[in-house]
């Protein structure tokens, strides 16, 4: 790790430790909804269990994806980013260092989630927590590298949580949640095949219902990390040492 | 490249969106001394100072910076760069600010302190940036630009808004700079400030009208002042006036 990406990842952190409501609300709204879901469903047997788990893996998507898209285009529109491209520090390190600090963030913000859904909602899943968990800090470092890739196609921080909706909600509804993938028209099948949630749905619905690690979750989860690696080289592609 | 000469530019072109904003200017920025580059807004002196920093893209022609093109890796821990509007991050204290962009210069630990009594913040070190007043903001800004003693000091429009006191401190320490084997290149929209300067390059509508010293400018144009000497520039420009 490079002094650059490191000093990056701290400088991160510490404008997050900075922001408590932001804070605050990264770690209490999930577990409210996660809440609200276990009381939905209070009166069917098994159903939270099920979405539950997958629920996990769908909040650090959108929460990871909104902080990343408005932090980078704050970035480019305060000058700080022109002022730190002019110095030594390369594109990887200032990608990667936001990689790990909101990594970091979403690993404190799964496990305090896990913590009120399986300690006090009764969530039960029969897979190993720790790897909930850890599909759960992946699908949050791919929220963070589309955020950083798409914020370079907004000018305001209005149009940055547009490709909210733009980007995530279709990965919402094709990645087998509201219906099963096999049961969609063949065309929207291939689709939900090339979105990443729908990797990061079927291992949360796999770690639901089998015990261990299988040989296919653990595929998932590599087809996860495929996905990081590729919208951190669209990320870097999008960073221009020098602008019109 | 001559040892006295930190900035080479020959027939530099900046082309922004259609529109050419730089018309192939031919200038020397000489070592261990203060320019000014001095001008109305708009004329084109940030693109100017952006293309020296290498990070105006649409650039054709000659710029070279301490013997290198400008924009070449190994320059970017040898170039202090201000933009006008103050580049630190808001949701960070000044101290947090300097330690970060330290980091990433690989500039000694003691830097941070340094800077700090330079531009008068040591008081401020622990504060939010964004609790600063403007003129603390922008010397926060500044005080980045500081870090790590670089060779050259690109500062565009470092004293806008500061109280004249300040203002004065601040060219003073430019001067020391300067004194100590810097380069110093500082863009100002206020006439004024040209008697701070060891010498001048005024920019006008993407042209360089005048790269000489304040006094040579003045006896030149045979005017009392740089205000009336750049009225007089731009009229002779436009073929005798607007009488």
């Amino acid at each position: 790790m490079t002094a650059a990406l490191r000093a990056t990842a701290v400088r991160v952190l510490q404008q997050l430790r900075h922001d408590h409501r932001t804070v605050a609300l990264l770690l209490v709204v999930p577990s409210l909804l996660m809440g609200l879901l276990a009381w939905m469903l209070i009166d069917r047997p098994g159903v939270f269990d099920h979405w539950g788990a997958a629920l996990l893996g769908v909040f650090p998507l959108i929460v990871m994806f909104l902080v990343t898209s408005v932090a980078t285009l704050r970035e480019r529109t305060s000058g700080t980013l022109e002022r730190l491209l002019a110095m030594p520090i390369t594109r990887a390190d200032f990608l990667l260092g936001y990689g790990f600090a909101f990594g970091i963030a979403a690993a404190i913000q799964a496990t305090v989630i896990s913590v009120i859904a399986f300690g006090l909602l009764g969530l039960d899943v029969a897979g190993p927590i720790w790897a909930v968990l850890l599909v759960a800090v992946l699908v949050a470092v791919l929220g963070t590298a589309l955020g950083l890739f798409v914020s370079a196609f907004a000018r305001t921080e209005f149009q940055a949580v547009q490709f909210m909706p733009a980007v995530i909600i279709p990965q919402l509804l094709l990645c087998g949640l509201v219906a099963p993938r096999a049961t969609l028209p063949r065309p929207l099948e291939l689709v939900s095949d090339v979105l990443p949630l729908s990797y990061a749905v079927d291992a949360m619905q796999r770690l639901t219902v089998e015990t261990g690690v299988g040989s296919r979750t653990w595929l998932d989860m590599a087809v996860i990390v495929g996905f990081i690696v590729a919208a951190l080289a669209l990320g870097a592609a999008t960073l221009r040492r020098r602008t019109p | 490249m001559d040892d006295d000469v930190a900035v080479r530019v020959r027939g530099l072109r900046v082309v922004r969106g259609a529109r050419e904003v730089l018309h192939g200017l031919d200038f020397d920025v000489r070592s261990g001394i203060v320019t000014g580059l001095l001008g109305p807004s708009g004329g084109g002196k940030s693109t100017l100072m952006r293309a020296i920093v290498g990070v105006q893209a649409m650039v054709t022609g000659t710029c070279e910076v301490l013997g290198l093109p400008a924009g070449s890796p190994p320059l970017r821990r040898r170039i202090g760069y201000v933009t006008q509007a103050p580049a630190v991050y808001a949701d960070l204290t000044v101290a947090e600010n300097l330690q970060y962009f330290a980091a990433v210069l690989g500039a000694p630990r003691t830097d941070v302190d340094r800077v700090l009594e330079q531009v008068d913040l040591a008081d401020q070190r622990d504060r939010m940036v964004r609790e600063l007043s403007g003129g603390q903001l922008s010397r926060s800004s500044l005080a980045v630009a500081l870090l790590n003693s670089p060779e050259l000091l690109v500062l565009d429009e470092p004293t806008v808004g500061l109280d004249p006191v300040l203002r004065r401190d601040l060219w003073n320490l430019f001067h020391r700079f300067a004194d100590a084997g810097a380069t110093l290149l500082v863009s100002s929209h206020v006439m004024d400030e040209a008697q701070r300067c060891d010498r001048l390059l005024l920019v006008r509508d993407g042209e360089i009208v005048a790269d000489e010293t304040e006094t040579e400018l003045l006896a030149r144009t045979g005017t009392p002042t740089v205000e009336a000497a750049f009225l007089a520039l731009a009229d002779r420009l436009e073929g005798g006036g607007a009488a």
